[in-house]
């Protein structure tokens, strides 16, 4: 039963149906009974699992772009555990793929081939918070959303939010180095991150999980392993500043005509709300849409128009967030910067207005097939890339939608493609290197906050250069010789 | 003719926030707490729009009773379609102790000022959960009053109220002038539009007192404490019917 519905989700062919050029490396051994036995020794109770059916899940990917082969996966519930597991792997030679809450959209967070699934779900027990220093220690398998929860009863706040909150794990957060909606007023995951415990391919317990704000003494390890998407090292405990929470919000949804209207309303934005600025983002028509569409919300909250802009306002009173807004709100409709616009007017209008732009990815996914793109560019030029991209789909009658939206706050751009009837390799070459070259072109970044994972890293050395790649390739051969973590993504390497 | 409709309004802690219950036991927590209008309220607001929008309805009127915070749960009212607002002002400690009782009257002595043909109100409020006002303003005006409304049509001076009961539904039909109370399934409330929330802010807001009424706001009950329901205990796990049989036994169910 479970396994007829799970077979009806996975869509996907094979990864190596699918990508034919990409070779199961034979540096790699195989699974063999011995080693099953040995892990399932290790860690009783289920938590190795090699049921064909019950793998599935470990095996493809949130947005079904790729599926992997894995027979076994592996749940420990201790650091100790997992050190005995990688060096096992180590030894012999097996490939092994780290996973949070597999929620990523570059497919780096399931096996290409049949690399071993080391899941980081059950290492899940909440440290201490420090209230002075607003210091929280967690493990990596913690759901996002969970420590949310547990730093709000201190009155502070996770650094960072995104869309996937409720499934998407800390360590995988960290290792990704995620973006999300709030950029525009926490900054980036890595000036959050104060401290990381490792356990680094051969199973060494890498030590950098100091709390502290401020440690300029040597160089700084662990800044390496955030972002490395598990080509590094495993990410066990992370040590995160936590802000305080703000108690009053306000948040505005603004139809433009054109995206320069946007782009004024932004800088408008960022002028009146000041300080109380807590995020920024853009959806255009055909995004605004569909995720209406996929709400099933019939209560249009503005008039329709070309472009939608979303401004949320955080401060320490209602009263102050709700000023900013109202003065935002009053002198962009002055100025014709906008042209409709709602200002949500209780938490219930906050959370249906935010699950506007939060439940795209969802509204994507139900239109089709979704090729996925993450930029960073120059704002000026950022909706430029969609229109072209909307004129080079046009000879294809089985594409649904271009769709571009974002986060306009951090000059970050989602440019996602639906498809019916699947995966189209004709698509996908029309538009892939194109749309790299044209954002390398602009000294863009061709993943702004997605990573690398197995679908883009073919195309790092177009944003950064051959030198920076060799580089990487030789931090990569200090910290995991036997390329054993997380192999066929992130660097566009030949495992030889 | 185009009726009129008097809608009430209360200012309540917002149904999202979570909340606490003072140490001293003396009441909830609501300073610097998130505040909205009462839900089943925006729903009454949407009704009266809808019937003015069907021209059923020529003019309506908002009114709140409480502090100046209530003037802004007014303005949502008139950025939402209301034509205008009555804020009738009461503060400290008489708002502390405000009652249904003592809200009917005033509700049913605005109605009485305004000549109004319907009043309109949300079922019950979410922060005392008491659903009086509307049946005690229907009495103390000796009017109609079609309760849980989960569909109103009305024409020729009369209304056709679909009501949600325990055992399903019922339609009733009332004379007008009546009292309204509204329902969860009524409408869903529409977002405030920004052209309309600054129309809102030049619309006419009239304040006035109890004592303007001729209403007595004494309250008749006393709260003696405020207290969290007690915590819910986790269940256990039995791991055979045995032990199912023992526990219950244990515990005396048995």
């Amino acid at each position: 039963m479970w396994s007829k519905c799970v077979r009806r989700f996975s869509t996907s062919p094979l990864t190596r149906v699918r990508h034919p050029k990409l070779r199961r490396s034979p540096h790699y051994a195989t699974l063999t009974d011995r080693d099953i036995s040995f892990f399932e020794r290790l860690l009783p109770d289920g938590r190795a699992i090699t049921n064909p059916d019950d793998c599935l899940p470990y095996n493809i990917d949130w947005i079904k772009t790729c599926q992997g082969q894995s027979q076994l996966v592996l749940k420990p519930k201790t650091v100790d555990e997992i050190q005995a597991i990688l060096r096992y792997c180590h030894e012999h030679q097996l490939a092994v793929c780290p996973q949070g809450g597999n929620t990523g959209l570059a497919g780096g967070s399931v096996p290409v081939f049949d690399e071993i699934v080391l899941s980081l779900r059950s290492l899940n027990s909440i440290g201490a918070f420090d209230e002075n220093s607003g210091v929280l220690i967690a493990d990596a398998g913690c759901i996002l959303q969970t420590l949310d929860v547990h730093v709000n009863q201190f009155g502070h706040t996770m650094p960072f939010d995104l869309g996937a909150k409720g499934s998407c794990l800390i360590g995988g957060n960290v290792a990704t180095n995620a973006g999300g909606i709030r950029v525009v007023r926490y900054g980036s995951l890595r000036s959050a991150v104060l401290g990381l415990e490792i356990v680094l391919a051969d199973g060494t317990l890498l030590d950098c999980l100091t709390s502290l704000r401020k440690d300029n003494t040597g160089v700084d390890l662990k800044q390496a392993f955030i972002g490395s998407e598990g080509i590094l090292g495993l990410i066990t405990r992370v040590a995160l500043a936590c802000p305080t929470a703000m108690s009053g919000v306000g948040l505005g949804l603004f139809s433009c005509s054109s995206f320069e209207k946007i782009l004024s309303t932004m800088r408008l934005a960022r002028k009146l709300c000041g300080e109380t600025l807590s995020a920024i983002e853009f959806l255009d028509a055909s995004t605004y849409n569909l995720s209406l569409k996929n709400l099933q919300q019939t209560n249009k909250p503005v008039e329709p128009n070309n472009f939608y802009i979303l401004v949320e306002t955080m401060s320490s009173t209602y009263e102050q967030a709700k000023a900013t807004l109202d003065k935002l709100a009053n002198t962009a409709l002055e100025k014709e910067f906008i042209t409709d616009g709602t200002l949500a007017q209780d938490l219930k209008q906050y959370k249906d207005l935010w699950a506007i732009r939060e439940r795209v990815p969802e509204a994507l996914v139900a239109d089709g097939y979704v090729f996925k793109y993450d930029f960073s560019l120059p704002p000026a030029r950022m909706y430029k890339l969609v229109e072209e991209t909307q004129k080079r789909m046009k000879p294809f009658s089985n594409v649904r939608n271009v769709t571009g939206f974002g986060h306009l706050g951090d000059q970050n751009l989602h440019l996602n493609i639906t498809v019916q009837n699947g995966y189209s390799d004709e698509i996908k070459h029309a538009l892939e290197p194109w749309l790299y070259e044209w954002v390398a072109k602009e000294r863009g970044s061709i993943s702004a906050e997605h990573g690398l994972g197995l679908h883009k890293s073919k195309y790092l050395e177009l944003n950064k250069g051959k030198q920076s790649l060799e580089l990487m390739k030789q931090m990569k051969n200090i910290f995991d010789p036997k390329c054993i973590l997380n192999p066929y993504k992130v660097l566009p390497y030949k495992i030889d | 003719m185009a009726i009129r409709i008097l809608v009430g309004v209360k200012r309540a802690i917002d149904y999202a926030v979570k909340v606490q219950v003072k140490t001293d036991k003396t009441g909830v927590v609501t300073e610097g707490v998130k505040h909205s209008m009462n839900p089943f309220d925006e729903i009454a607001v949407e009704e009266a729009i809808r019937l003015k929008e069907k021209k059923v309805a020529q003019e309506i009127i908002a009114v709140s009773c409480g502090p100046t915070q209530c003037q802004e749960t007014l303005r949502t009212a008139l950025a939402l379609g209301a034509d205008r607002a009555i804020h009738v002002e009461i503060n400290g400690k008489d708002y502390e102790t405000l009652q249904p009782l003592a809200i009917s009257k005033l509700i049913a002595a605005v109605a009485k000022k305004e000549s109004v043909d319907l009043v309109l109100l949300g079922k019950q409020a979410i922060d005392d959960d008491c659903n009086q006002t509307g049946q005690m303003v229907a009495g103390l005006l000796s009017w109609p009053q079609a309760l849980f409304a989960s569909k109103v049509d009305i024409k020729d001076k009369k209304a056709e109220v679909m009501r949600e009961i325990d055992g399903g539904s019922e339609t009733i039909r009332v004379k007008l002038p009546a009292v309204i109370t509204t329902d969860l399934r009524l409408n869903q409330p529409r977002f405030a539009n920004l052209p309309s929330i600054q129309k809102a802010k030049k619309k006419p807001m009239a304040k006035m007192s109890p004592s303007d009424l001729g209403v007595d706001i004494k309250p008749h009950q006393e709260y003696l404490s405020y207290e969290e329901p007690p915590k819910r205990q986790g269940g256990g796990r039995v791991s055979s019917v045995d032990e199912l049989i023992s526990k219950l036994k244990e515990k005396g169910l048995v």
